[in-house]
């Protein structure tokens, strides 16, 4: 199998020595597949190509900007106490819309907690996304009505369901391919390195997404590998491929060569999206304790929404009236989320025993009759109070 | 096919060459189930009838078989996986304990999770470490998960039927000592609730309550105190989770005195809730403690010292006579 790589990608720059011990394992950093620049530059792929319109374009700018404010309003409602945490994917939305919009319907997507841009083009609602970081539910989408999962907490479990789903796909004899979403810290986990094992001897049609942003909370990507991470897929036996994770083309191009790959059944492929997480690693999380301003400053000269506005103006694809209208649109959804998040009722007690089995236990049905006749204990008591 | 003498290897084959026959959905997968039919043959010969995409040969992974298992029935699969043996399965527990087990529940009753973990546990066959342990309670003790485990090969039998029927994973332990005690099935019989209860032996004196490998035990421990006059019952749980309570209550009741046996050690293992139960349901009935034998909290013996080790019908016959006693 052979790497795919670019001669013609821009090498990332990193602003500033990380303080961690390990040395920088690699001598040169590995090239990206890029095909639209920091400063708005199209440029042109020999592998990935795309031909979109302006109407396409301007789908995919509108995508990352109403997905940043939807997760701008979520930061604030956790700093104002409605949500208990949040996960915000600042600086991470080319990654996601590039991916997602690869994406056909009756393709399947496996998500980590962070993919509101991905569950964004599934056509999940984004307030769904809101119960489990208020603390209503645990995910409690349905998730067949989008072919999104649920947000998978713990790190890299959901790589191996993505695996076994697209072995049933297999199974089945359709042409849809999955979509395992993880991050660089994931890469580390025993259960990915078992999902590229099972794919690629089953040759199940399903793409690793790994939207390497740097950073596993305080952990630097060096503290999880020696090795560029689109590399391992080689010793897998499927290929790699590194793309320029905050440049939304790329991120389409390369996703949707990988998903078609797929559909012909050629297997597994890994994409490594190269980009940076722009915020903590959630809202619990203070990055000022392991990393320096100036990196974050350099990426943000890459970011993701600023390069496709530059290109989109210098092209003439859109004009003023297309962006102020995007910015009431993004005003629009903000309002609507803070007010459905406030308008979030708690679960009734009675919940509780809910749904833990699909078929029932006794076990459980005793234990609601007992409390059901503590609360209704409380009644009794607040009548005769009266 | 009627009524057929068989062991309980046999009966569970059989059952899950029905299972594969009548639902193209069934699928085996684990580690060494194809060509070989399992270290135990357990699905000997599915392979050769079923094919290679529904007798499935994994990598040797654990976490992965389980994983993808869960991926295959998002996908509408019912996929019945095999652990090799008992002390293999932990690289498989937080795939089991984080995502099986809690996934209907995360998306509130949406999907279903129709998985079979097959476990061969329990020791008794003079094996090497982690091919004897009895880690049932690990999994009891997590909501989510059902976990049964027959005695006999009619049980066998029908309670695999019925697992796989289940919509909910059940963790499946088959007691591996026993699987070549032969038994009568009855292909055609209508089998009573997976998660009841049955007595095994009617006695008014006291009761056993076991499951597993050490219903047999019980029952000879049972046959020799009827020798003393001492009439015994025993209880066959068949789950652990749930736990039958109202058929321990009854018979508890009935006797005043209950000793629970099972091989997993005695410390936080389901002879303490049932000993609980018991004492909550009916105390005024009860004539003595509850009592427990089981396992050591210690890690499983070497072979030579697993005789020790395992409860055996004299420390059964020891407990019923403390019981007694009082």
């Amino acid at each position: 199998m052979t790497v795919e790589s670019t001669a013609a990608a821009r090498k990332p720059r990193r602003a500033s020595k990380r303080t961690s011990a390990a040395k920088k394992p690699q001598s040169a950093e590995p090239q990206l597949v890029q095909l639209l620049t920091p400063e708005g530059e199209r440029v042109e792929h020999p592998d990935y190509s795309i031909d979109l319109s302006a109407d396409e374009l301007r789908g995919l700018y509108r995508d990352m900007v109403l997905t940043r404010r939807f997760d701008a309003e979520a930061t604030a409602l956790q700093r104002q106490g409605e949500l208990g945490l949040w996960a915000s994917l600042l600086g991470q939305e080319a990654a996601q819309i590039g991916s997602g919009r690869a994406l056909r319907d009756d393709d399947y997507v496996f998500p980590t907690y962070r993919e509101h841009g991905v569950a964004w083009c599934r056509g999940v609602d984004p307030t769904n996304l809101l119960g489990m970081f208020r603390g209503v539910n645990h995910g409690g989408w349905d998730p067949n009505s989008n072919n999104f999962h649920l947000y998978t907490i713990v790190i890299g479990s959901q790589t191996l369901h993505a695996t076994g789903y697209a072995m049933g796909v297999a199974k089945d004899g359709a042409d849809s391919a999955v979509i395992a979403y993880f991050g660089d810290g994931a890469s580390s986990q025993g259960d990915v390195a078992e999902s590229f094992t099972f794919s690629a001897v089953y040759n199940a049609p399903v793409v690793f997404f790994c939207q390497n942003n740097q950073w596993a909370i305080s952990e630097p990507t060096e503290r999880q590998t020696r090795v560029p991470l689109y590399q391992r897929a080689q010793g897998y036996g499927f290929p790699g491929v590194r793309v320029d994770g905050n440049d939304v083309l790329a991120c389409l191009a390369v996703t949707r060569s990988a998903l078609e790959r797929a559909r012909r059944g050629e297997g597994p492929t890994l994409v490594e999206a190269f980009t940076y997480r722009m915020g903590a690693h959630t809202t619990s999380d203070d990055p000022t304790k392991y990393r320096a301003d100036e990196e974050r400053a350099a990426w943000e000269a890459k970011d993701p929404i600023l390069r496709l506005r530059t290109y989109l103006e210098k092209a003439g694809h859109a004009d003023e009236a297309f962006f102020t209208a995007l910015d009431e649109e993004s005003e629009t959804l903000g309002k609507r989320v803070r007010e459905a998040v406030r308008a979030m009722p708690d679960p009734d007690p009675m919940a509780l025993f809910e749904h833990g089995y699909a078929d029932g236990s006794s076990l459980v049905d005793e234990e609601r009759a007992q409390f059901a006749a503590y609360q209704a204990s409380f009644a009794d008591s607040a009548k005769e109070g009266k | 096919m009627a009524v057929e003498k068989m062991s309980i290897a046999k009966a569970l084959n059989e059952s899950l060459r029905h299972a594969l026959d009548t639902d193209p959905k069934v699928l085996i997968m684990g580690e060494d189930v194809g060509k070989l039919g399992g270290v135990f043959r357990i699905t000997d010969g599915l392979q050769k009838d079923f094919g290679e995409d529904r007798v499935i040969d994994t990598p040797l992974a654990e976490s992965g078989i389980v994983g993808t298992a869960i991926g295959l029935a998002l996908r509408g699969y019912r996929p019945i996986v095999e652990i090799q043996f008992d002390g293999f399965v932990f690289p498989a527990y937080d795939q089991i304990v984080t995502q099986l087990a809690k996934m209907h529940a995360r998306a509130l009753g949406k999907i279903k999770l129709p998985v079979v973990v097959r476990i061969p546990y329990g020791g008794g066959i003079g094996a090497v470490e982690h091919h004897s342990e009895s880690p049932e309670a690990l999994f009891a003790h997590v909501a989510g998960l059902k976990v049964v485990s027959p005695s006999n090969a009619s049980d066998a039998y029908w309670m695999m039927q019925q697992a796989v029927q289940s919509d909910d994973p059940i963790i499946f332990f088959e007691p591996k000592r026993r699987y070549w005690d032969k038994g009568e099935v009855d292909t055609e019989s209508i089998p009573g609730p997976l998660h009841r209860a049955v007595t095994a032996r009617e006695g008014s004196d006291l009761t056993l309550v076991a499951y597993g490998p050490m219903v047999k035990v019980c029952l000879e421990a049972a046959a020799a105190a009827q020798e003393e006059g001492k009439s015994i019952e025993v209880l066959d749980l068949r789950s652990m989770a749930p736990i039958d309570f109202d058929a321990v209550q009854t018979s508890a009741e009935k006797t005043g005195r209950v000793v629970v046996v099972h091989e997993a050690p005695v410390f936080y293992g389901s002879g303490a809730e049932i000993a609980a139960r018991i004492t909550e349901r009916c105390f005024y009935h009860l004539e003595a403690p509850v009592l427990r034998v089981g396992g050591y909290h210690v890690p499983y013996p070497p072979a030579r010292l697993e005789d020790e080790y395992l409860p055996g019908l004299d420390r059964v016959l020891d407990a019923v006579d403390r019981s007694l006693a009082f």
